[in-house]
């Protein structure tokens, strides 16, 4: 299955690649001709081409050069420094993965209540799943005014923003995992007369492990989208939503695309690190891969 | 019974305390935590009572009711500074006076880039989910890809879009493209691959060509996934449209608001705009469950439900 879908994928990565070159070269082409035209210089077909891939603020960068820059902001710039794009990484990733922790907490010990309490699922439950229409993310602004009254700033109201956005992937997962158990294994477990605390750690916890491992990987990526998102209002110094707005107030592209494509590899990082995850505990628990 | 005259406490209870929390009364703390338990006893008969249909709404509208009370009750009666949390009459009465404002903004993120946005980007996904149902290799290198982008946080691409498309909604439009194509695609892939052998099998018997087979046996089962992909795009396109115009906007539109005026501690506004991006949200996606419904009437979930 997973070789099999490796060519597909490489051809179709290898067609966007060459698409966005052109797509460079063709949304790039004005700016290059202005710029000639005003020195007065008529270059040629593949100096034009050259120039449209090299230009330092770009409409559209080529991927070398997001490449490139995000080498320059990485590797090559101390990670104490302002401009390392490490240093942004982290403080965003540290706010997501604390509002991560902090949600999956909330949204694992939500969804153990409501299963046991058939009167929190019939009142609370129709709430939590309305609250998902809400645009979440539009509460960032309050949630920062409203704690920044209250002296806190920095890393908690962009971790309780990732939070926010995380529990509820994880509650409705939970709460399916753990009803996932069919009637006969439940009655198997009350012919062994087993307390309900036995029954939820023999039987309804293991069984709902798929299911929480779905809802944290939609969590980790909410979570960082949390994290970025409730950078952008108040004007935050440092952090990869603060190298967006900074980036765009001043044009600088090539750090919007950079961080952008650092938001992108953070993300896609930890999702897969729940991935193997996921894996190792369903072979411990004696899946066959 | 006694379920009913627990309701009729609760509500003079809580109509009580509003009044003198109003009126700026002492002991406002112990009689709203005394009519919390009442109210909490009260939700717990009614969600332990057997009920369906509009019975079972009666759980959670006590509980929404309950929590609007405590907190216009705890807001007013411990004077909590509007900065922190306005109460729930403040901010009605915010709405009230600044509708046209409201709807001005309603008018710019909703109407405009939401909607643009949703019909664009869920139409793409869907046709290049056609295609790739034709092409076996489009299919197997775009699933992956398609999934793998929903770890990724496509909303960061506002600034670029603003960059291309100009301040206005159409900036906003793009980010909501962007945001609904993929859910679309990965979706309506899988649905499209829905129908079984026997059924495929069956329309090739009959010898009927591909539009037919699509249309009459393909599309009819991809539509439950289908809808799942619109249901999940109408919140995400709203978020989209909003966050895009935190990076810059003309001087309306609601993520324009909620920004501008949080900057300047008028909560009530904001939260005036929460809400009316709440009601929208849910409305929307209300409309989409409804279309559902009446779309898919002979599946299972909708039959049984």
């Amino acid at each position: 299955m997973m070789s099999r879908s490796v060519l597909p994928v490489l051809t179709v990565c290898a067609a966007l690649v060459v698409l966005w070159y052109l797509g460079a070269v063709w949304m790039n082409w004005q700016l290059v001709a202005d710029a000639q035209a005003r020195a007065g210089a008529t270059p040629d077909l593949t100096e034009m081409i050259r120039l449209t891939l090299a230009q330092p603020r770009p409409l559209l960068p080529a991927p070398h050069q997001i490449i490139g820059e995000l080498w320059r902001t990485t590797v090559t710039l101390p990670v104490t420094s302002r401009r390392s794009l490490v240093h942004h990484a982290w403080v965003t990733l540290s706010a997501a993965l604390t509002g991560f922790g902090m949600g999956v907490g909330f949204g694992v010990v939500l969804a153990v209540a409501i299963v046991h309490l058939r009167a929190l699922e019939r009142s609370v439950m129709p709430w939590i799943v309305a609250s998902q229409a809400v645009p979440v993310l539009a509460l960032a602004p309050i949630v920062i005014v409203a704690l920044g009254t209250l002296g806190l700033e920095g890393l908690l109201p962009k971790a309780i923003i990732a939070a926010y956005l995380c529990f509820f992937p994880v509650t409705i997962g939970m709460v399916k995992g753990f009803r996932a158990p069919d009637a006969m294994a439940l009655d198997l477990m009350r012919t062994w007369s087993a307390s309900r605390a036995q029954v939820f750690w023999k039987l309804r916890l293991p069984a709902s492990l798929p299911y929480l491992f779905a809802g944290l990987k939609v969590a980790m990526a909410a979570a960082v989208v949390g994290a970025i998102v409730a950078e952008l209002p108040a004007g935050a110094q440092a952090g990869l939503g603060a190298r967006l707005l900074a980036g765009s107030y001043f044009g600088q592209t090539l750090q919007i695309w950079s961080a952008l494509a650092m938001a992108a590899l953070v993300s896609a990082t930890l999702v897969g690190f729940l991935g193997i995850a996921e894996r190792a505990v369903a072979r411990r628990m004696g899946v066959q891969a | 019974m006694r379920t009913g005259l627990l309701a009729v406490v609760v509500a003079a209870g809580f109509a009580g305390l509003m009044v003198a929390a109003h009126a700026g009364a002492a002991g406002i703390g112990l009689g709203a935590g005394a009519m919390a338990l009442l109210a909490a006893w009260l939700v717990q008969r009614l969600g332990d009572a057997p009920g369906e249909g509009l019975a079972g709404l009666a759980a959670p509208l006590v509980f929404g009711a309950s929590a609007l009370a405590l907190w216009e009750v705890l807001v007013v009666g411990f004077g909590v500074p509007m900065v922190l949390l306005p109460a729930p009459s403040a901010i009605a009465a915010r709405m009230a006076v600044s509708a046209p404002l409201l709807w001005q903004d309603f008018g710019q993120t909703f109407l405009k880039a939401v909607l643009a946005g949703y019909a664009i980007g869920c139409g793409a996904g869907f046709a290049l989910a056609l295609l790739a149902d034709r092409v076996d290799f489009l299919r197997r290198g775009l699933l992956p890809l398609g999934s793998f982008v929903a770890a990724l946080p496509v909303v960061g691409i506002a600034p670029i879009m603003v960059m291309w498309f100009g301040f206005d909604w159409q900036s906003k439009a793009a980010v909501v493209v962007a945001m609904t194509f993929f859910p679309m695609l990965v979706n309506s892939v899988a649905g499209l691959a829905a129908a079984g052998a026997l059924e495929r099998d069956l329309m090739r018997s009959y010898a009927a060509s591909a539009g037919q087979t699509l249309w009459l046996l393909k599309l009819p089962a991809a539509l439950p996934f289908i809808f799942t992909a619109l249901k999940v795009n109408a919140p995400l396109a709203l978020i989209g449209a909003i966050v895009a115009e935190f990076f810059g906007s003309p001087t309306m539109g609601m993520g324009f608001r909620i920004t501008t005026e949080a900057a300047k501690l008028a909560l009530d506004l904001v939260w005036a705009e929460i809400i009316v991006a709440a009601v929208a949200g849910s409305a929307f996606y209300g409309l989409v469950a409804l279309a559902e419904r009446a779309a898919t009437f002979w599946h299972p979930s909708v039959r049984n439900g």
